[in-house]
């Protein structure tokens, strides 16, 4: 290997390339669930009540009247209940939350403004730091977030980790998309939390089919292997992690033994035997992975500080070091099968045949 | 010299298939070879002399015949055998050093060691032969760093590092010019005479072959006396 660098290098680059797309992946899946996660606990609720018709991913199309909001409130033990309404911004990783300000900061705690301040007409809009820099905003600015028909006003700055990343005042929302008098989640503080489970199974018998979780359920139900549509993709994406790995060791051995034809027919008039050769070639393909795993790894490393950099809002990363000794085991699972054609056909030789190539 | 031959080839024929065509390299040889000899097979292109290296140093099997080398019979042995063979009792010059390119002398000779499942570093006892090939001070230069007369050298040392009973040169000066070609051929022969090593010699060069004890002629895949 450290005679052909320049093959060696290349090869290991390729091998590396599959590991960073699985590191990242998973790195990406980490930290979106870490982020939402944290999210969804600085909101500084108890309970979690969702739509009937809601399943654990989705909030589905029927939402929650403001009555409901009311009702919870009286509740014995509760001591904040605030309704907010969920919408898309378009993608996937991205939605505004309609919110009560007031009662929202009384749950939680408050919005820490950076830049700016609370709303102030029916237009404004306040969005989290990370929001800020993706998008290139600044205070004051104008912006589209459902057609370029209504303008927002982005009147304050907050640090991330509280529920969203952009916040609209509830009325606005629920006008803008038909939805008036509608919430999609209802948040629930008690004066106790230690008495969330009875206030939840109280709630249950009077709120018949409405989804209930404790803050503390829900965000230990958020995980990778609860999104099965993550686990699939991912599934896919380590597949073909496989086939390249193979497909880049097959070929660069395929090269290396096509180049080396004669000093494998010397190896062999020497008593090397079947085995030699092909544990030759094989322990080539093993050491390719070792470095490309060491290249991907530290090709998963920019590939977080580029996220980071260039969308730390829609696409929170983080490094997930659990995954590397299963992202070695794909480089080398592709390395070793992608090594055998080659290293099999070397060792198939013959001698004399290869002793005479030139 | 012994008297049992350390070589006894009867009636050796080899039929190679080129294509859809029979091509018979080797007709019936007869051909002894005492141990400790040094016999040079001489014959133009096409007479079967490589061919004849090629069966008694295990490269390739015969047809039919019998091939005795250290009274074992190569015809009957399988591939992997005629392989486990190799490793100890031939060693191989070629006209072409066949040396590893991207590898240095000493690990030249240290991957034969280490093919053969011996400790790879070089015997001490093994330095009288490198002194006497004149090579102990070129060890660590690569191939394309030496010249053609001391890669030679080297190869010669990488075929004896494993002690074999026999060392089979392929035109071993084929490549050479005339003072590197006596400095070789005369090695080979000191390493009869002092070492006792039984070499078998193919060459196409009446002056070559005339450093062995004894010279056989080959002519149309048969000995011509």
């Amino acid at each position: 290997m450290k005679h052909r660098p320049l093959r060696t290098f290349l090869s290991a680059l390729l091998i590396a390339i599959p590991v960073t797309l699985v590191l990242t992946l998973t790195g990406l899946s980490k930290g979106m669930i870490e982020d939402f996660s944290a999210r969804t606990r600085g909101i500084g609720a108890d309970i979690m009540i969702r739509p009937k018709s809601s399943t654990f991913t989705s909030l589905g199309s029927a939402p929650i009247p403001e009555g409901v909001v009311d009702f919870v409130r009286k509740q014995p033990h509760v001591k904040v209940a605030t309704g907010i309404l969920m919408q898309s911004l378009g993608t996937p990783t991205s939605s505004a939350a309609g919110i009560d300000l007031n009662a929202f900061n009384e749950m939680s705690g408050g919005l820490e403004y950076i830049a700016g301040g609370p709303f102030r007409t029916a237009n404004d809009v306040i969005v989290d730091e990370f929001y800020l820099n993706e998008k290139k905003l600044r205070v004051g600015d104008e912006i589209s977030l459902w057609g370029a028909d209504r303008k927002w006003r982005l009147v304050g700055v907050v640090k991330p980790g509280k529920l969203n990343r952009v916040f609209v005042d509830l009325r606005q929302l629920q006008e803008l998309t038909g939805n008036t008098g509608m919430v999609n989640i209802i948040y629930v503080k008690v004066d106790d939390p230690a008495i969330t489970a009875p206030v939840i199974t109280e709630l249950k018998k009077k709120l018949v089919d409405y989804p209930i979780f404790s803050m503390e359920e829900y965000t230990s139900l958020i995980s990778y292997d609860s999104l099965p549509m993550l686990s699939r993709f991912t599934n896919v994406v380590v597949g073909i992690s496989i086939f390249i790995g193979f497909a880049v060791v097959c070929l660069s051995m395929y090269m290396a033994v096509l180049q080396r034809t004669r000093e494998i027919g010397i190896l062999k008039s020497l008593g090397a035997s079947r085995w030699y050769v092909l544990s030759t070639i094989l322990r080539e393909a093993v050491l390719l992975a070792i470095v490309g795993t060491i290249f991907g790894i530290g090709m998963s490393y920019v590939a977080k500080w580029l996220l980071e950099t260039f969308a730390p809002a829609s696409l929170p990363p983080a490094i997930d070091a659990t995954w590397w000794p299963i992202a070695a085991g794909i480089a080398l699972v592709g390395a070793i099968l992608g090594a055998i054609y080659p290293g099999l056909r070397a060792a198939r030789m013959d001698p004399i045949e290869a002793l005479s190539y030139e | 010299m012994s008297e049992r031959p350390i070589i006894q080839v009867k009636n050796l024929r080899k039929i190679y298939r080129v294509g859809k065509v029979d091509v018979e390299a080797l007709r019936g040889v007869d051909l002894s070879v005492a141990r400790g000899e040094f016999l040079s097979i001489i014959g133009p292109s096409g007479s079967g002399k490589s061919t004849l290296f090629h069966v008694v140093g295990g490269l390739t099997p015969a047809t039919s015949g019998t091939v005795l080398v250290e009274d074992r019979d190569l015809v009957k042995m399988s591939d992997p055998e005629r392989t486990r063979m190799r490793k100890t009792v031939v060693g191989f010059v070629f006209q072409k050093y066949n040396l590893l390119p991207t590898l240095t002398a000493a690990d030249n000779i240290a991957v034969a060691r280490d093919i053969a499942g011996q400790n790879s570093s070089i015997e001490p006892e093994f330095q009288k032969v490198l002194d006497l090939l004149g090579i102990a001070g070129r060890l660590k230069h690569k191939p394309f760093e030496l010249s053609g007369g001391e890669q030679q050298r080297v190869a010669i040392a990488r075929a004896l590092v494993n002690h074999p009973a026999i060392l089979l040169a392929d035109e071993p000066t084929g490549n050479l010019d005339t003072a590197n070609s006596e400095i070789v051929l005369s090695l080979l022969r000191d390493l009869n005479d002092r070492l006792g090593q039984t070499i078998l010699m193919i060459t196409h060069n009446p002056e070559a072959a005339a450093y062995g004890h004894r010279v056989v002629k080959m002519r149309d895949g048969r000995i011509d006396g």
